[in-house]
């Protein structure tokens, strides 16, 4: 089951390192991690999206808060989400397959950030299953190179993670 | 007379340097050596190097904390591990950067298994040379990081009484445990203002409960008090939280049948008829049985470890509700589902459960308690720890403990051990009735910590008797401590228990490996006795099993040397009970003739 778990972590060296060094110290596994300031500049916000069983995530979570920088940790697929995230595709775009490409773009409302003679480079933001889908709907072989920043997740609603 | 601008000027600058210079400045070594002793630290184990000049200094320059030489900084981290463990006060070692740090690791592993409450302050190349292979440079702050509750490196010294106060305060509260704190050379020179050390510490992001969920207390005390077979198991977290007064009113207000873990023995006294032994991979039948048997299990500070559960599949097997009083959540339906979790500190919620007993009209079910007790003695009249001590050629290891706890037991006396079958010999055969007495290393099963635990002990406690049971495979991983020892005067008296094997690994490769004793056999052991003198001690050989007493009673009345001790043991024999690897709790082996 795909969890994506939020923390809110204080802003110092090292609390990023100690988060990653626990998942894989205790055999979790990161599938993607973001991390960045809040508006607080003293407090990062993480996102983790990891795989388990309700044990293990339950083991995560309790794990997470232990950590002394950490300071709350909710897992969002508890309730109502919503889910982002930055992908920027650079494709082949040749002749007829410009037209294509475009069509490709607009039709998942990407925006094409980068141009040349023979590449476009592609902006698209949305939760991962529609990011996923945009690399199936357009030529594997088109692709030339992906770069996707993970989930981000903030909650729907009067859910919300502050301190 | 009219003021010039320039006197007005001159006047507020001599103002205000008077008031910045009315803070003092301090170095950051004698603002260390200010924050221990505002945190009232006695007795610091250290190593000098390079990096922690500065440091040792300020050490000389004061006379309240006293600073004890180690030979080997594991040993230092050990020695001040088992002071905390001892005394409950947090245990301080200082050690220097790159070797000093990679040498203490294991004695901070060690801690932090246990969950013991210790600052390590550890010495760090300057802060402009870190990340450039400095000399002696290590990554102390990465490395120790999946071994402590927390680490700090300081990069400025402002930062260092503030730092300091939030690493003690981290590591004795909540779930107590090693905090490290790395401290550049140039930092500990540098000097800033210092306006005194910071009377609280204030930390969101950290905040223990204490307290437990009352809902949660009652609900546990409803099916603790309609329980037909109940069974209290108690750990570690009962000495830690200095909760065995509370323990040992609870138990006897309910009259249920108690076990200790091999960290908890001594929060219930084991001379009460209530308490069943230890439970778990060495422990006893009654003990073991009752944890399968019970129908409610009231789990008070311990964790349901590997050694105490055995086979998962096989503990869950039976059904019984399972209530956990513990600090960290973290540990609560780890392995084994809970029913009722309290998260709480051992001392106050045993306070509130028994402030609720004391309330309640409901008495627990006699007919049924009657009943699981006859049970549980039909199980201890196997008497499963009797040894035949019949042999009048060899020394049995276990009459060696026996006749050790005989002499000692009204006395205030400390045990610490090192790893293997005599751990479980002195943890199985010397009855402890006070919390506090048994120091041994159970989480990470560290040999090499006899020595230094005994040394740490009796420094602060130079009333008491402190031995070190001990095997001649462990006892020489620290052995050059031997020389601490003469230096601070710390008399301890160290029983060897030397059956010329590794005698732990010799019995899972007589059980498991059809006796492919693959290097467990000690050959080239040294002369213990000239080692012993060597080091400027008394050292006894004894062979024979009438030796045994009046060893020990000689031992003892040499109240101010330390004394070796090499019993030569029978090395056939094996630890039982015993279950193995991948067996339930109630499938123990019980004596040679189950092998």
């Amino acid at each position: 089951m795909k969890h994506i778990i939020a923390v809110l972590l204080e802003n110092e060296p090292g609390a990023l390192s100690r988060v990653v060094g626990l998942f894989s110290a205790r055999g979790y596994n990161i599938e993607s991690l973001t991390v960045a300031p809040t508006e607080d500049a003293s407090l990062s916000r993480m996102t983790i999206q990891t795989t388990g069983s309700d044990d293990v995530i339950e083991q995560i979570t309790k794990h997470l808060n232990r950590l002394i920088e950490v300071v709350k940790v909710v897992d969002l697929t508890e309730g109502a989400y919503t889910e982002r995230e930055l992908m920027m595709v650079k494709v082949r775009a040749v002749g007829k397959e410009r037209e294509e490409m475009k069509r490709m773009a607009d039709i998942f409302r990407g925006r094409i950030i980068d141009v040349t003679e023979k590449s476009y480079t592609v902006e698209l933001t949305g939760d991962q299953s529609k990011n996923d889908a945009f690399l199936e709907a357009i030529d594997r072989s088109a692709i030339l190179e992906t770069v996707r920043t993970g989930s981000s997740g903030i909650g729907r609603g009067e859910r919300i993670l502050r301190v | 007379m009219e003021i010039s601008k320039a006197e007005i000027a001159s006047a507020a600058l001599a103002n205000s340097q008077r008031s910045a210079s009315s803070v003092p400045e301090l170095r950051g070594a004698e603002i260390l050596v200010k924050a221990l002793q505002a945190e009232n630290v006695k007795y610091v184990w250290g190593y000098p190097g390079g990096a922690v000049l500065h440091i040792y200094d300020a050490f000389y320059k004061q006379d309240t904390i006293q600073h004890v030489l180690v030979r080997h900084e594991q040993a230092a981290v050990h020695a001040a591990d088992g002071y905390a463990r001892a005394t409950g006060d947090v245990g301080v070692a200082l050690v220097t950067s790159g070797p000093g740090v990679t040498n203490a690791v294991t004695g901070i592993a060690t801690a932090y298994m246990d969950s013991i409450p210790m600052v390590i302050i550890t010495g760090q190349v300057p802060t402009h040379a870190i990340g450039l292979d400095a000399f002696q440079e290590c990554d102390t702050v990465g490395i120790t990081r999946p071994i402590v509750k927390h680490n700090f490196l300081v990069k400025d010294a402002k930062d260092l009484a503030e730092t300091l106060k939030k690493a003690f305060h981290i590591a004795r509260s909540g779930r107590p445990g090693p905090v490290v704190v790395d401290i550049p050379k140039d930092v500990s020179f540098k000097k800033v203002p210092y306006a005194g050390y910071p009377a609280t510490v204030e930390m969101r992001s950290y905040n223990p409960v204490r307290k437990g969920h009352g809902g949660q207390i009652r609900k546990a005390l409803q099916l603790l008090l309609a329980a037909k077979r109940p069974y209290i198991y108690t750990g570690g977290g009962v000495l830690l939280s200095n909760a065995s007064a509370e323990l040992r009113t609870l138990v006897d207000m309910l009259g249920y049948p108690c076990t200790n873990t091999l960290m908890g023995l001594g929060a219930y006294p084991a001379s009460d008829r209530k308490f069943l032994g230890m439970l778990g991979m060495h422990g006893t039948v009654e003990a073991n049985n009752a944890m399968q048997n019970c129908d409610v299990l009231l789990a008070v500070g311990a964790r349901f470890d590997d050694r105490v559960i055995g086979n998962p599949k096989h503990f869950a097997q039976n059904e019984r509700k399972i209530i956990h009083i513990d600090i960290d959540p973290s540990s609560i339906s780890k392995r084994v589902k809970v029913d009722i979790p309290i998260v709480g500190d051992v001392k106050d919620v045993l306070s509130e459960m028994i402030a609720m007993i004391r309330e309640s009209s409901t008495k627990p079910d006699a007919g049924a308690l009657g009943a699981w007790w006859d049970t549980i003695e039909g199980w201890r009249k196997r008497d499963c720890l009797k040894y035949d001590n019949s042999n009048k050629d060899v020394i049995k290891p276990q009459y060696v403990v026996e006749t050790l706890w005989n002499m000692t037991k009204d006395v205030e006396t400390y045990i610490t051990s090192d790893v293997g079958q005599h751990q479980m010999w002195a943890a199985q055969y010397y009855r402890f009735d006070e919390p506090r007495r048994w120091i041994n290393s159970g989480g990470l099963g560290t040999m090499g910590v006899g020595i230094p635990y005994a040394m740490g002990i009796k420094l602060a406690k130079p009333e008491s008797e402190v031995f070190c049971v001990t095997g001649e495979g462990s006892v020489q991983m620290c052995i050059q401590e031997l020389s601490t020892c003469l230096q601070y005067n710390t008399p301890i008296k160290i029983v060897a228990l030397n059956n010329r094997y590794l005698g732990m690994v010799r019995q899972w490769q007589e059980v498991e490996y059809e006796g492919r004793y693959s290097h467990s056999y000690m050959d080239a052991l040294p002369n213990f006795v000239k080692l012993a003198e060597a080091y400027g001690h008394v050292g006894m050989l004894i062979e024979r099993p009438e030796d045994v007493e009046p060893a020990l009673r000689e031992a003892r009345k040499l109240k101010d040397r330390t004394v070796f001790m090499d019993f030569r043991t029978d090395p056939t024999e094996n630890v039982f009970p015993m279950v193995q690897a991948g067996k339930g709790i109630t499938e123990m082996l019980l004596g040679a003739e189950d092998l």
